[in-house]
């Protein structure tokens, strides 16, 4: 008696709502950083701040114990230059990272130069970063002394893309590696984030969405001094007063693809994340950059049924790939071979498929895991897949399931599949907050982390610049002014804004509209884009908020959560337009093709492109590639004060 | 045959059953019910039998609700049908899915 119906069947009636209901009552809170969204970032903001002696407040959507995306685990530390196995200076290797167009140095040079501490760190607070039971002697990357394990990944070079020499046998020796990334049991971190956080005082709400920002006098553009939240439980309201605010809560996920069905299940990240934060920044009115840039979701089936989101699989990973013949294809594995290249050559697919149908390789195909040594088959099995976000449960569910990693090959569903449609796209990993060198964004006392600031990289990424955001944040409460005016009005707005659906008891449900808003997205801002489809698209979303939001209806605090978010979405869809329509060329690195500006990455238009709120009319900017100067210099001019790796009292 | 109630319920949520408990196992302690960052359960009015499965279909499957369990055998990951894995023995052939 598991399921709602066998309760209601064996009952009579259905549950009550199991939390108190509280639409409309109010809690205020007084702290001095507030640290909105509980993720890797968030709390790696929360624990560097309140080290620091300042009073930290955090709100989580869910619970802080596995919430985000890096929640369940995470398999690898990019960019960890600064460790004792590396061979690259940590300063060369981040510039040699941010050598992209669009790319963020700011974040990389922090990520390189700290997130080796980062993850010295999360060892002091119980994470597992070595393998100390000595599991995997004799595999290869492990180093015998620090018990530390290198990744295949960015071996000889960074790249993901395979290299003509990928498979000669000097390609990728084990002398010449980077060794800039390590292998972690990153399922251990998120439950030892959540204790530190606690241990240090943090105050923790979970189950608290973000709604807003609150500026002094409630002007836009004016400092942030607050938040307003929403117990998604109880439906209480919540408001913050604070000194500074970090923004931790990550992009969108799916704004252009939703499952009515599977509606957790629509892309790689957390169901969670509906670009709350930027579009509490947006009304604050705090300068957003690269919202043009998005990619194709890697989901041919549309569901993330396999290791990450379709691009990759079961089979994959350091995984030798075989036809139904156990013939070898030659797919980059992203493994030692490889030197962690993960995608093959447009060419190379392209002399697959066409073997394929002259019948030289047989479908379906297989990761071959009986052919590896077996210190590698465990080392990549329980590592490198098992501890790579949502795929722990996969492992142990496989194994309870019989299958047997020295005698079973698992299915790859390469080609069967088909290929993800190209309308299927998503802005997570696209456009964000512009910050400065404190990770302070335009707006004074707003601070931003991790993926909430435009082109943000990965796990360690966010764990080492929300620690980063979290000590200057510190730093900045303890200089500012308490006591700063809070807008009655705004405060009121906004709980008015969040409230009226939980008013209604009909109308449209948040799955309707949220699948309305993806099929106006995948219909007028596809991969075909012009001015008139994408002006379509505007009009249509604000006929979506003119005619069907007034409509939405919330029959409970989780469901009323859901349609707020698809209130965040609707508003971070109408700025990717906006900076769609800005941007009048084609770009690649964007993912962004313009049928009625075909010229790929003109030098004119070579400049980041920003958008902010100014008495709520939309202002355009733009700044220059590479506007954070000079990296190395820039990070010690503003970290003179940097004190390492954090002593713990006695 | 006993009369038996049947109620007008709408279809089922899809997937319905991300996990199965096993209610001789599992005590009701509702440590998956705090773990779940997506709140797809409640806690069973009835003190000590398993939560309910509430928001079935928003689950985004990161195994925590299993993996964190205090209780081994309490909890048990279920798939939805599309979604198994397959898999076969390298030197028979044989085929096998989840």
């Amino acid at each position: 008696m598991a399921t709602w119906h066998e309760y209601l069947i064996n009952e009579g009636r259905p549950p009550a709502w199991p939390y108190p209901v509280r639409f409309g009552q109010e809690q205020e809170i007084d702290t001095d950083v507030l640290v909105i969204g509980g993720g890797i970032a968030g709390c790696w903001a929360a624990i560097s701040a309140a080290r620091l002696g300042v009073r930290v407040a955090l709100l989580e959507k869910g619970d802080v114990s596995r919430s985000g995306s890096g929640g369940p685990g995470c398999d690898h530390w990019c960019n960890a230059p600064a460790n004792p196995l590396s061979r690259v200076d940590p300063d060369e290797w981040a510039v040699h990272m941010a050598d992209q167009p669009y790319s963020n140095g700011i974040g990389i040079q922090i990520q390189c130069r700290e997130d080796y501490d980062t993850l010295l760190e999360m060892e002091q607070m119980g994470g597992k970063i070595r393998d100390t039971e000595d599991e995997y002697v004799g595999a290869e990357g492990r180093d015998d002394k620090t018990k530390l394990m290198i990744s295949p990944r960015y071996g000889v070079r960074h790249s993901y893309l395979a290299d003509p020499n990928m498979g000669k046998p000097d390609y990728n020796p084990p002398e010449k590696r980077n060794n800039v990334v390590i292998r972690v049991w990153g399922s251990t971190f998120k439950p030892a984030l959540k204790k530190e956080c606690l241990r240090l005082g943090v105050k923790v709400f979970d189950r608290v969405m973000g709604t807003s920002l609150l500026n002094e006098n409630g002007v836009q553009g004016a400092r942030v001094v607050g938040a307003t939240g929403l117990n998604c439980r109880t439906g209480e309201f919540l408001i913050f007063r604070a000194k500074a605010v970090i923004l931790a809560t990550a992009g969108a996920g799916s704004m252009w693809l939703m499952s009515m069905e599977h509606g957790g299940y629509s892309n790689m990240h957390s169901r969670n994340i509906s670009g709350d934060g930027t579009v509490m920044a947006w009304k604050a009115g705090a300068t957003l950059t690269t919202m043009e840039r998005s990619g194709t979701i890697g989901i041919a089936t549309g569901l993330k049924h396999k290791w990450y989101t379709g691009a990759g699989d079961a089979s994959y990973e350091n995984v030798p790939i075989v036809d139904a013949k156990g013939r070898r294809l030659p797919y980059p594995i992203q493994g030692w071979e490889d030197a962690g290249a993960m995608v093959a050559s447009p060419e190379a697919e392209r002399r697959i498929r066409e073997a394929v149908l002259r019948g030289e390789y047989e479908l379906p195909f297989y990761g071959d895991f009986p052919a590896m040594p077996e210190v590698e088959r465990r080392a990549t099995w329980n590592l490198m897949l098992g501890e790579e976000s949502t795929t722990k449960i996969l492992v142990k569910t496989l194994k309870d399931g019989g299958f047997d990693l020295g005698r079973d090959q698992l299915l790859s569903y390469k080609l069967i599949e088909g290929q993800s449609l190209p309308q299927w796209r998503e802005a997570g990993y696209g456009g964000g907050l512009v910050v400065d060198w404190n990770l302070q964004t335009t707006v004074e006392g707003l601070y931003a982390a991790g993926t909430q600031m435009f082109s943000p990289q990965d796990h360690s990424y966010c764990a080492a610049t929300g620690r980063y955001a979290g000590r200057k944040a510190a730093a900045y409460a303890k200089e500012a002014s308490g006591g700063a005016h809070i807008s009655r009005d705004q405060i009121e707005r906004e709980k008015n804004r969040i409230l009226a659906p939980a008013k209604r008891t009909g109308g449209i449900e948040w799955k309707e509209l949220h699948n309305g808003l993806t099929r106006a997205m995948q219909y007028f801002v596809s991969e075909f884009k012009t001015e008139r489809l994408l002006k379509m698209g505007l009009e249509e979303i604000e006929r979506i908020e003119a005619e069907a939001v007034p409509r939405l209806f919330a029959l409970d605090p989780h469901k009323l959560m859901r349609s707020i978010e698809d209130l965040s979405m609707i508003e971070n869809a109408k700025i990717i337009i906006h900076a769609m329509l800005a941007r009048k060329a084609s770009s690649i690195p964007l993912g962004f093709s313009r049928i009625d500006y075909p010229e790929l990455d003109p030098p004119e238009w070579d400049k980041y492109l920003t958008l902010k709120l100014e008495n709520n009319r939309i202002q355009l900017g733009e700044l220059p590639q590479r506007f954070w100067g000079d990296m190395k210099r820039q990070y010690e001019a503003h970290n003179r004060d940097y004190a390492g790796v954090y002593a713990p009292e006695k | 045959m006993s009369e038996q109630t049947v109620y007008a319920i709408p279809n089922v949520q899809t997937p319905s059953m991300p996990v199965i408990f096993d209610p001789n196992v599992c005590k009701g302690c509702n440590k998956c019910v705090e773990t779940c960052p997506i709140d797809v359960f409640i806690p069973n009015p009835k003190k000590g039998a398993p939560p309910i499965i509430l928001h079935a279909e928003e689950c985004w499957y990161c195994g925590c609700c299993v993996c964190d369990c205090p209780t081994p055998g309490a909890i048990k990951f279920n798939w939805p049908l599309p979604l198994k894995p397959r898999w076969r023995d390298k030197e028979s052939g044989m085929a096998a899915q989840l």
